[in-house]
């Protein structure tokens, strides 16, 4: 768990991320509570209202479900669709930078593949 | 309660203090009004509260005029930096009139905070440190549960820790009850996660008002060698950008993910940065 957000990213996406990760490494499991927007607002003093966008979007993304006077809670197969998710950015974030890189170091695909191999051993 | 800011001038003298501003203001939000010294803020505050008229133009509050309006001004509770209260006064002759003049006012909420921030009610104003009467015009501010309650740099004098409670108790109050609350403030990397839409005046006139998170999204620091950067930004909305031995760092509005796919070095920019360099393009 990050100590405070950072100013330079939005913040509902902090607390959207925040969530992921808690359900990534099992730390809150299918069918458990996630804390409320008004805990999130106090614990890292941020306007509810941001913190309801990031909540909101894990709902309409099935990783959470209402239940009414209760709370947020995880779904069955939140973990599910955050692994197909991730991957999908996986691509984005590491492999096309990592080409990058590789390309301007002159290290050819070949010996990039060795590398990773090398990482497996 | 709406905010309605129409055409509103206010010129001193020789000073155009506002410069012909419109906009609205439609929800109970915590907003935060931002601004170089002498950007106009704290006019456009003394007007919202009815204290001063404009030259021109009007701001209606649920459709009236605030100024000698006594039904809209019981609505409305700013908090000055300072000379809040008669110095005469004591402490709690100040709560007194403020409890008779504010329907909304919370008395419990007012005990809670002179005890938090060891407020002598006997005392006289005059004799207050100034964040003893800082501290007395946040009390105020947070007990009057004004709908629309304005602090403008409420914490002059106040250390680290006793601003921190401010933001905290604001917080509470705030999801405990939705009310407009205007802040505005220099210290704006403390508070920015506080604010759900922020304001930024330069030289009388409003050049942003956008949500915070939008911001955050949309204001992006990119990075890379000085051709490759100017490559991309040649058709971008650049804020500012600096050089340095060959390599170039730009601000820019717009789609991050535009610069990410471009394969140049990206970071976001707080919001403080943007409204330094927002205010500093104005300027020159």
């Amino acid at each position: 768990m990050k100590n405070a957000l950072d100013d330079n990213r939005p913040i509902f996406l902090q607390i959207k991320e925040h969530i992921e990760d808690s359900i990534m490494n099992d730390v809150i499991k299918p069918g458990e509570r996630v804390p409320s927007t008004n805990e999130f607002a106090t614990h890292y003093k941020i306007n509810p209202a941001t913190a309801a966008k990031g909540i909101n979007e894990l709902v309409a993304d099935e990783i959470l479900f209402k239940r009414r006077g209760v709370g947020m809670f995880v779904t069955e197969n939140a973990k599910g669709i955050l692994i197909e998710k991730r991957k999908k950015l996986f691509y984005e974030n590491f492999i096309q930078p990592l080409k990058a890189e590789a390309t301007k170091l002159q290290i050819d695909s070949e010996e990039l593949i060795e590398m990773v191999k090398r990482e497996e051993k | 309660m709406k905010i309605d800011v129409r055409d509103l001038s206010k010129k001193y003298k020789e000073v155009d203090a506002l410069k012909n501003i419109s906009f609205q203001l439609e929800e109970p939000k915590i907003y935060g009004l931002l601004g170089r010294n002498g950007a106009g803020k704290t006019t456009f505050m003394e007007i919202l509260a009815g204290q001063i008229l404009a030259t021109k133009g009007q701001i209606y509050i649920d459709g009236e005029k605030p100024f000698d309006n006594q039904k809209i001004n019981e609505s409305i509770c700013l908090v000055k930096e300072g000379n809040n209260f008669k110095k005469d006064l004591k402490v709690k002759n100040v709560l007194q009139i403020f409890q008779y003049f504010y329907p909304t006012w919370d008395e419990e909420l007012a005990k809670e905070l002179v005890e938090e921030y060891n407020l002598n009610p006997n005392a006289r104003i005059k004799t207050l440190s100034k964040g003893m009467e800082s501290a007395l015009g946040i009390t105020v501010g947070l007990a009057s549960k004004a709908p629309i309650t304005i602090f403008d740099e409420p914490y002059i004098g106040l250390d680290a820790a006793a601003r921190k409670k401010f933001y905290e108790i604001l917080l509470e109050e705030y999801e405990a009850e939705k009310r407009t609350i205007i802040l505005s403030t220099h210290l704006i990397d403390e508070v920015s996660l506080l604010f759900e839409e922020v304001l930024i005046f330069q030289e009388g006139e409003l050049v942003l008002k956008e949500e915070a998170d939008f911001l955050r999204n949309n204001t992006y620091a990119v990075s890379g060698t000085t051709d490759e950067v100017e490559a991309f930004i040649s058709d971008k909305d650049v804020i500012e950008s600096k050089q340095l031995a060959g390599m170039m760092t730009a601000y820019v509005s717009g789609d991050k993910q535009d610069a990410v796919a471009h394969g140049l070095q990206v970071e976001g920019v707080p919001i403080q940065d943007l409204m330094i360099y927002l205010t500093e393009r104005k300027g020159a």
